[in-house]
């Protein structure tokens, strides 16, 4: 199982606890996967953050709050803070947004934000790009892991850039790696786990499927596989067939 | 005394930070910040409120 900053997490389902239907189909989902950790935010007190707090405590998950929705160095670093003190975790999702349309990390910001919460004595798990200049940044001022998109958050493409995350992998052997975002099917987790990634991170897939709990057990189930194979280490693909079955003493019926 | 609170215009009486949670009702699980800084909850009954300071209240919400 995946370990994040010396604690072990129980599964490499990494989940979400947005945009559900309800508070009973959130903790519905969370029963069917079991994921290892869930994310929350923080967002202004209009009434419901004390009963949400009480859902997510029986969730049975680590939690990582985030900083979404934070466009600044300023902005991420108070809301890191707050997350502290609220959720009394030195865990970090670090999310420092550059671009509105496509939520593509601000990559300059976030290496900086990195650096003064990790001096500051939190343990950063920073959302980013799969650039490995960017990467190699992160793990300059601490971070000791990393997660990059598969795909824009919420758009369900899966892995957009396989090479890029396979080069990721390679240039980081025995660093934790997670892809966060972009998941939509439970095939896209199992590519991601199946190149050797230590977890994956997703919240719109199961939260907006038609049978969110459902959802919840095929990504459970499919980063279980996608783990398994590359644990099993796959075959090498190759261009043109080789027959599976022996050559060698079939009958001669021509 | 005029502040923000949440983006919200309030007129408040309470003299610090912690005068101003409890008048305002806000339950336990909450984070402050005053002006964009992050106020630990130990330093909130000794943060004095200053006319057109911009409060935040935070509390553990949905996120992904």
């Amino acid at each position: 199982m995946p370990v994040f900053y010396d604690i072990e997490v129980g599964s490499a389902l990494m989940l979400g606890t947005a945009q559900y239907p309800s508070p009973a189909v959130l903790a519905e989902a969370f029963r069917a996967a079991r994921p290892g950790i869930a994310t929350v935010s923080l967002r202004r007190e209009q009434g419901g953050g004390q009963d949400f707090w009480g859902l997510v405590q029986g969730l049975g998950a680590k939690i990582l709050p985030n900083t979404a929705g934070c466009h600044s160095v300023k902005e991420a670093v108070t809301t890191a803070h707050m997350a502290r003190e609220l959720f009394n975790t030195r865990w970090i999702k670090l999310e420092v947004i550059g671009h509105t349309d496509t939520l593509q990390p601000d990559v300059f910001a976030l290496v900086e934000a990195a650096r003064i919460l990790t001096d500051d004595g939190f343990e950063v798990f920073p959302y980013c790009t799969e650039d490995l200049t960017v990467c190699g940044r992160l793990v300059d001022v601490g971070c000791r892991v990393l997660m990059p998109w598969g795909a824009p958050i919420g758009s369900g493409l899966g892995i957009n850039n396989a090479w890029g995350l396979r080069a990721l992998r390679a240039h980081f052997p025995d660093l934790p790696l997670v892809v966060d975002a972009g998941i939509g099917l439970p095939s896209h987790a199992a590519e991601a786990m199946e190149m050797g990634y230590d977890a994956v991170l997703l919240n719109t897939a199961v939260a907006k499927a038609g049978d969110s709990a459902g959802m919840a057990r095929a990504m459970a189930l499919a980063v279980e596989a996608g783990r398994a194979a590359f644990l099993a280490d796959p075959m090498e693909p190759r261009d043109m067939a080789a027959p599976s079955t022996p050559v060698i003493g079939k009958a001669f019926l021509a | 005394m005029n502040i923000l609170l949440n983006g919200e215009g309030r007129e408040t009486h309470a003299a610090t930070l912690a005068e101003l949670l409890a008048e305002q009702g806000f339950g336990p699980k909450v984070a402050t910040a005053r002006n964009g800084d992050f106020v630990p909850a130990g330093l909130r009954a000794a943060t004095a409120l200053a006319d057109g300071d911009q409060i935040e209240v935070v509390a553990p919400m949905q996120g992904g």
